[in-house]
């Protein structure tokens, strides 16, 4: 803040915002290495098998687990940003839809991530 | 109760006189000391900073338990800093000229309390974002009101004009009753995200004050509203933010009244 003028003290609605772009961006760029590697097997199965191959390894798994999560924030809040527009119940109380938004968004991870994780460095 | 001397009336007396003084104590406005830190901005070059630059600044004002941030404003101006630069005018939440971002918040000065600041630390005053600055809590309003004159505010009736008042029901007057609360101080629309990156969205204010003539049983033209308002720089660039609605000092509710915009457009239905 010493040079310019501060951060906008907002409610979760910006903050539910910005999370939605973020993750947006993040899937996006996924896709498009998705649709690349994808594209791969049409030039040279072997080529695309090597690709997969390189994402085979702790550390991509980790960013696979990263992308599962910026998946279901991205739809779940989708859904309440939907809600908001075309209920105005929803629009009313968009708060504790934001705080629904992360119940059911942990509760999907902590079925995902055991089994995942349990792959990634299961040796399996 | 005073006329009898007698020692027991006298004992009783010096009570009620005690009782009367702490109630005095209490009574009492408290007064205490706050540093404001005000952006400031001058468009004329001085000895320490370039003409145009932002600057932070602070001062050390006493004030009371009563005050609003606007009288702290004041006291700087009148005693410590004629040069500090601000709009008001009514004082007291009606006219909408001094909607500032106080402690990272777009509030009205003249109604935020002091007290209610956190005030013992420094609490931080800047100007609304997304308008020009002019001088320093100065912002040039004019596009906010391009933006607001483009929804066309006023009352656009077919037909002749009939010789008695226009009825409407208490129903079809609750429909658009919120949206008549606005003032224009632009506290919402200089609080919304996409409008500080792209100056060509309408705004909140500017689709509230639209909303409120859209949904008048009075007025037959709200289909040439909603023809502007479904522009790219309409009410589709709405991202339910919801810091319009938190940021009104009229208590609108500001992103239901955009939805409500955009669910007539959807469904063309009014």
């Amino acid at each position: 803040m010493p040079g310019g003028s501060s951060l906008y003290k907002s409610g979760t609605g910006m903050w539910m915002w910005v999370a939605h772009r973020t993750t947006g961006v993040a899937v996006f760029f996924f896709l498009l290495i998705h649709v690349t590697d994808t594209a791969l097997v049409r030039v040279s199965p072997e080529a695309y098998n090597q690709v997969i191959g390189l994402y085979k390894n702790p550390f991509m798994g980790l960013v696979e687990s990263g992308l599962v999560a910026a998946i279901i924030f991205h739809a779940l809040n989708g859904l309440r940003i939907i809600s908001v527009d075309v209920w105005e119940w929803a629009n009313r109380h968009q708060n504790r839809l934001a705080w629904a938004v992360w119940i059911l968004w942990i509760i999907a991870m902590a079925g995902f991530l055991p089994r995942h994780l349990g792959h990634v460095f299961g040796g399996e | 109760m005073r006329t009898a001397a007698t020692k027991d009336a006298s004992t009783k007396d010096a009570a009620t006189k005690d009782a009367a003084t702490k109630v005095a104590a209490t009574g009492e406005v408290a007064t205490f000391e706050v540093i404001l830190k005000i952006r400031r901005n001058n468009p004329e070059a001085s000895g320490e900073h370039e003409a145009g630059a932002g600057y932070w600044q602070e001062f050390r004002v006493k004030v009371h338990s009563t005050e609003r941030i606007l009288d702290a404003l004041h006291t700087i101006k009148w005693e410590q800093d004629g040069s500090l630069t601000f709009r008001r005018s009514c004082a007291h939440g009606v006219c909408g000229s001094d909607a500032m971002r106080i402690n990272g918040r777009n509030r009205l000065a003249c109604k935020a309390l002091i007290k209610d600041l956190h005030p013992s630390r420094p609490i931080t005053i800047e100007p609304i974002q997304g308008l020009p600055v002019l001088k320093d809590l100065i912002v040039d309003m004019e596009p906010f009101f391009a933006s607001y004159r483009e929804i066309m505010p006023f009352l656009m009736p077919s037909g002749d004009a009939p010789k008695r008042e226009r009825l409407q029901s208490p129903e079809q007057r609750a429909r658009f009753e919120d949206t008549t609360k606005c003032i224009l101080c632009a506290a919402c629309t200089t609080s919304c995200p996409v409008f500080w990156t792209d100056g060509q969205y309408f705004g909140p204010a500017a689709i509230v004050n639209a909303h409120r003539f859209i949904f008048d049983s009075r007025d037959d033209a709200a289909w040439e509203r909603l023809e502007i308002l479904n522009d790219r720089d309409g009410v589709w660039k709405c991202r339910t933010t919801f810091n319009c609605t938190d940021a009104c000092p009229r208590g609108i509710q500001v992103t239901e009244a955009i939805s409500q915009v955009k669910r007539a457009l959807a469904t063309h239905r009014v």
